[in-house]
């Protein structure tokens, strides 16, 4: 728990590469807890920048989830994400959609 | 509690009505390296079984909020395996080892996987280690036209153990193999009586097991499955291996992974992978059932020379050149997301949706 907010700690997810520290501990590079979450954090405000959701890191524990028009979600893990963005940005979060592809591959350059 | 790995494995036999489970199981229970197993069966047969550590449940489904039948609990299960390890923990039954869960012949085994994994006791208390399913030679091929619960079954099986091979002929057998391999391209095949005396591996080996995970693994990539093309059926399964030759960044494949299977999990029969994760030099095991990605595993040396990333797909109406495209665009961004040098940290707003 955080001393400060009195935040429980957050449930794990499988991607989560603390859910399985022997699978990366020969990692080249070492990555932190903090520092794989903000990659994934920048990652998920580029495939849901279409969905109008911006998406922050929340003392470590939680994600924030805010549309264009206000509307806001809080949730523990990256699988409880696209249930929250579809529910605060409109529109259903399928990486298999062909439109939402080619816009997200203009994103590579 | 250690590591994933550590967790009490669960064997799931499953297989259609009459397709020998129970006579299977009574010849796995006489290996010696499976004397401190529990059994838990769904309904009594004729077959007999003489087991010290066999309890009967009832089948029942607590459907969840969502609707989603594979992310049902199946609350009989939770009940007994909670009531297994609270006698365990007394010194009430003998300390198994691992649990076997015999269903019924119409059961669909992907609760039962989603029960294991996210039930709050039993999560870290238990792990699933693999699917058995019997088929049968004689009738087995009539089951999968008629019956989509026998398509599933053999689907997402991590073994298929054709049985009653005595009773049917070379040619019929020979067809219901290549019918189950188009269907299922990552199990491995055996007729009950090509079964000898390393039963217990039908149990042992899975990605978590540390003697087993290398056999495992070299299975998913064999060179039958790699080369192994998609084939469209009437139930609209099948099952292929998608290449990826630039190694896969962790977090665009979690993201995607998890993005796939949210909007469509339930057609994601199973999915299995040895991939090449970009900084990480030794391969990366995956394993999931449906909405369910257990903990990922690793083997500490190659299986082979090819070091390109493998993934195995049992699907159900979803293309394969939809994922392979899909993948390959999210594991193309994280080196175009524009690195922040220092993200600052949101404040904590009170935990509450506003809508």
């Amino acid at each position: 728990m955080c001393a400060l907010c009195g935040v429980l700690g957050g449930k794990g997810h499988w991607s989560d590469s603390a859910s399985a520290p022997a699978v990366f501990a020969g990692r080249v590079e070492p990555q932190t807890r903090l520092r794989e979450r903000q990659d994934r954090t920048r990652l998920l405000n580029t495939v849901l920048k279409d969905h109008g959701v911006a998406v922050k890191d929340w003392s470590g524990n939680a994600y924030l989830l805010t549309s264009r028009t206000g509307r806001t979600a809080i949730v523990d893990t990256v699988g409880e994400i696209w249930t929250a963005a579809e529910r605060i940005g409109g529109r259903t979060c399928d990486p298999l959609d062909d439109g939402y592809l080619s816009a997200l591959a203009k994103d590579q350059g | 509690m250690g590591s994933y790995s550590d967790l009490t494995p669960v064997n799931i036999i499953t297989g259609f009505l009459g397709s020998g489970k129970t006579t299977l199981l009574q010849r796995l229970l006489r290996s010696p390296e499976l004397s401190n197993v529990a059994v838990l069966v769904n309904e009594f047969g004729e077959v007999g079984l003489d087991h010290h550590l066999l309890q009967g449940v009832a089948e029942s489904t607590l459907l969840l909020e969502n609707g989603c039948l594979c992310c049902a609990v199946r609350g009989d299960l939770q009940k007994a395996l909670r009531d297994l390890l609270s006698r365990r923990t007394r010194g009430d039954v003998p300390h198994f080892r691992r649990v076997v869960i015999e269903t019924s012949g119409l059961a669909d085994p992907a609760p039962i996987a989603y029960t294991l994994l996210s039930e709050a006791v039993l999560r870290h208390h238990f792990r699933l280690s693999g699917i058995i399913t019997t088929v049968d030679a004689v009738n087995g091929a009539a089951q999968l036209d008629g019956f989509r619960e026998a398509v599933k079954q053999a689907s997402m099986a991590d073994r298929i153990v054709v049985t009653k091979v005595d009773l049917s002929d070379g040619s019929a057998i020979a067809a219901l193999r290549r019918r189950l391999r188009e269907l299922n391209v990552s199990a491995q095949f055996l007729e009950s009586t090509e079964i000898g005396g390393d039963v217990h591996r039908l149990l042992t080996d899975d990605i978590y097991d540390a003697e087993g995970k290398f056999r495992e693994a070299s299975q998913w990539t064999a060179e039958e499955v790699i080369d192994h093309g998609a084939h469209t059926h009437t139930a609209e399964v099948q099952s292929f291996t998608a290449i990826f030759d630039r190694p896969l960044d962790w977090t665009a494949f979690g993201v995607w992974t998890s993005m796939l299977l949210h909007r469509h999990g339930a057609d994601v029969l199973r999915l299995k992978g040895l991939l090449n994760v970009a900084g990480v030099p030794t391969p990366v095991l995956i394993n999931g059932v449906q909405h369910i990605v257990h903990p990922p595993s690793h083997l500490d040396e190659w299986p082979d020379a090819d070091r390109r990333s493998r993934l195995i797909f049992i699907v159900r109406g979803l293309k394969r050149s939809q994922i392979e495209r899909s993948l390959a665009v999210f594991n193309g961004l994280v080196n175009t997301v524009p690195s922040a040098t220092h993200p600052r940290e949101s404040s904590g707003p009170v935990r509450s949706t506003a809508f």
